[in-house]
């Protein structure tokens, strides 16, 4: 019984963990249809933003939660007005120069702090259920996942500007007859979006550490993670999240999180054959 | 390979850098010795690397620093294999090819030495690997000066089944180190009427240890077995304590502490931990204490001072000692010097002889806890030898062997 309760809580937080690394991205992406191939980097130097604040003595959470995503969405800013806003539209090209700003951003980042690996320790104590130790900290990255989704979500849908945004991504034209510039729109939601992503990375550092070349390891599930989930932002990464990070554990725990993540990737081939244009293609269609 | 006109120039360049490095008298005759260097002082690996390239520089200046070798200066060429498996062929290629060097003293992991080994020994290039390992290589070319099980994990089995319990839980980096160890700590085991109940592998990139934490508690051993390696296996200890585990089941690692990871550790995170090695910054001897004092002079911080930057040490110290004695920097007198079984060094964490049937060395063997971000020692035992890798390995007999033993479960 404790032991379903540990495999649960695993569960939920893989999912939260795929969620919170996807959301900047889906944002970009799913409202752009942007590949922004440099995501992984964006969720790095929300990392290392966390850890230099918090060596300079500022309180941890302050450092994650704000200085982290403020950092990352003004290097955002900086990124889609000096390269982004020239490539709308040309996806390749987009591709190919948001590839090479990942490989900067890392040479950078090697440069500044060092190929070496960086931590900060978890602020919050382990707690326990029955005769199992959990971390305390994996249960506050649910919560700051579950709260920044139903944010997204409510601006999305119930606010003026979650509608012009959605209106922007129907139909830039349309909502470029109404008076709104979908150039000042596209660069809000670009730098929404980086800060999304230094937001994740703050928040992960203290559990997994850090290294320059970290990023790979985060785009990789991140992509698929957005595509496997469609057009809808908030529907499409929660449900992929869901699938992946149940699956992903469930496999890890019968056998090695290897095997979970070939399990994983194995999900996703098969979801896209399916499902070409992800799943909120097909189920939740009028979602968001 | 083709080499470019900008790779030629950057390394004329950074050999003239190194060599204006050493401001020490030219020794009167004939040209430099050189000893070859290929180490991971960036990367994922850099935590071991990085103090093993400055241990390299500093023995390689205090030999010089004495008047050199037969009266010739030492001249060092260092690679940065940047924790890079194709970085470690392709320099190791340069330093037989084009450097020619004298003798190499490379590699960190097993994987880096397996991947260079045959190289150096195709070129006849005395080649020392100075990194605690899994033991069982068997090969005249290379001379071996770090810890092997019968040393490293032995002595923790021992003790840690006497003071817990007999159900163990392994877990260990997923490569050919981490295997093979986890074969030791069953045989070991097993010898003891102990059992491990559960062996977990991990490539070296994982980096979320909660499944792996929760099985291990589902498990139930009387104590863990780690030999994890690198930078983000960290994550592991800092998971494991995060959860409160380390006041529940003790942790013991065959590789903890050599990548300074106590210090990475804060100290209630850490405290616990217990480990058997060559080497503690907290060896009382004097030897050590003027190691540390030469190391502050000429570093600064001896904080990051670890056991495989003493091993490099020692096996630059030690091949230095063969030349002496050999009077000669050809591979077959060195080796006669070895197989006689004269190599010996008195260095920072002790003696170190190389017996002459394995290649492998006899140390000083502490069993180690960790408190306070320090290694304390519990117990020494003088002069352990690689008993292991004596199991199957006689290079006096069989001088042509080239394979590495495993234990068979």
């Amino acid at each position: 019984m404790d032991y379903l309760a540990v495999v649960l809580l695993e569960i939920l937080y893989m999912i939260a963990f795929l969620a919170l690394i996807s959301a900047g991205l889906a944002v970009v992406f799913g409202m752009m249809r942007v590949i922004n191939l440099a995501h992984g980097e964006f969720v790095m130097l929300g990392g290392y933003t966390t850890i230099a604040s918090y060596k300079a003595g500022i309180n941890i959470y302050v450092a994650m939660l704000l200085i982290a995503p403020i950092v990352v969405g003004a290097v955002g800013l900086l990124v889609e007005r000096l390269i982004v806003r020239f490539l709308y539209g040309r996806m390749i090209d987009t591709m190919l120069a948001t590839w090479g700003l990942s490989l900067l951003l890392t040479g950078l980042v090697t440069l500044i702090f060092g190929n070496t690996a960086v931590s900060v320790p978890a602020p919050i104590p382990g707690y326990q259920i029955g005769r199992y130790q959990m971390g305390g900290y994996n249960l506050f990255i649910v919560a700051v996942t579950i709260l920044l989704f139903l944010g997204m979500w409510v601006v999305l849908r119930y606010t003026r500007v979650g509608l012009i945004a959605r209106g922007a991504m129907l139909g830039a034209d349309i909502v470029s007859a109404l008076g709104h510039n979908p150039r000042i729109i596209y660069m809000l939601t670009f730098t929404i979006g980086a800060a999304l992503s230094g937001l994740a990375g703050g928040v992960l550092a203290p559990l997994t550490g850090l290294l320059p070349s970290v990023g790979g390891a985060y785009i990789a599930k991140a992509f698929i993670t957005v595509i496997t989930g469609g057009a809808g932002i908030v529907a499409g990464t929660l449900s992929t999240a869901g699938l992946f990070g149940t699956v992903n554990q469930i496999v890890s725990f019968a056998s090695t999180p290897v095997i979970g993540e070939i399990a994983m990737l194995l999900l996703a081939i098969v979801l896209l054959r399916l499902m070409p244009q992800g799943v909120t293609g097909r189920f939740f269609r009028n979602s968001t | 390979m083709a080499i470019s006109r900008r790779q030629l120039l950057t390394a004329a360049a950074g050999s003239t850098a190194l060599t204006a490095g050493f401001s020490f008298p030219a020794p009167a005759q004939g040209s430099s010795i050189k000893l070859g260097s290929i180490l991971d002082n960036s990367g994922l690996l850099d935590i071991y690397g990085k103090p093993m390239v400055m241990a390299t520089a500093m023995a390689v200046e205090e030999i010089n620093g004495a008047g050199g070798l037969l009266g010739r200066k030492v001249e060092l060429k260092q690679y940065d294999s940047q924790s890079d498996i194709a970085l470690y062929t392709k320099y190791a290629q340069q330093l037989v090819r084009d450097d020619k060097v004298d003798v190499v003293h490379a590699g960190i992991t097993s994987a880096s030495r397996e991947a260079i080994r045959q190289t150096f020994r195709r070129a006849n290039t005395l080649y020392f690997y100075n990194v605690l390992y899994e033991g069982g290589v068997c090969d005249r070319n290379c001379v071996i000066t770090g810890t092997t099980p019968a040393q490293a994990v032995e002595p923790i089995i021992d003790y840690a089944m006497k003071k817990w319990g007999n159900k163990i839980y392994t877990i260990a980096a997923d490569y050919n180190y981490g295997q093979i160890t986890a074969k030791w700590v069953a045989h070991y085991a097993e010898e003891r009427k102990g059992t491990v109940v559960k062996t977990d592998f991990f490539p070296l990139d994982v980096a979320d240890f909660g499944s792996t934490i929760a099985k291990i508690q589902d498990a139930a051993p009387n104590f863990v077995v780690s030999a994890l390696v690198g930078g983000s296996h960290m994550a592991f200890y800092r998971q494991w304590a995060a959860s409160g585990m380390n006041k529940r089941i003790p942790l013991t690692s065959t590789t903890f502490g050599v990548g300074n990871e106590h210090l990475a550790l804060s100290a209630a995170e850490g405290d616990g931990i217990l480990i058997a090695g060559n080497y503690s910054q907290e060896i009382p001897d004097a030897a050590n204490k003027e190691f540390l004092a030469r190391w502050q002079k000429k570093f600064g911080d001896t904080k990051i001072v670890h056991e495989i930057a003493v091993s490099q040490y020692h096996g630059i110290k030690l091949w230095a000692e063969c030349v002496k004695q050999a009077g000669s920097i050809e591979r077959e007198a060195i080796l006669k010097v070895i197989e006689s079984g004269a190599a010996k060094v008195d260095g920072p964490a002790g003696l170190v002889v190389i017996e002459p049937k394995t290649h492998h060395a006899s140390l000083d063997i502490r069993l180690m806890v960790v408190r306070d971000q320090k290694l304390s020692i519990i117990e020494t035992a003088k002069q352990r030898p690689p008993s292991d890798t004596a199991q199957y390995c006689d290079l006096l007999k069989n001088p042509n062997e080239n394979k590495q033993f495993e234990v068979k479960i």
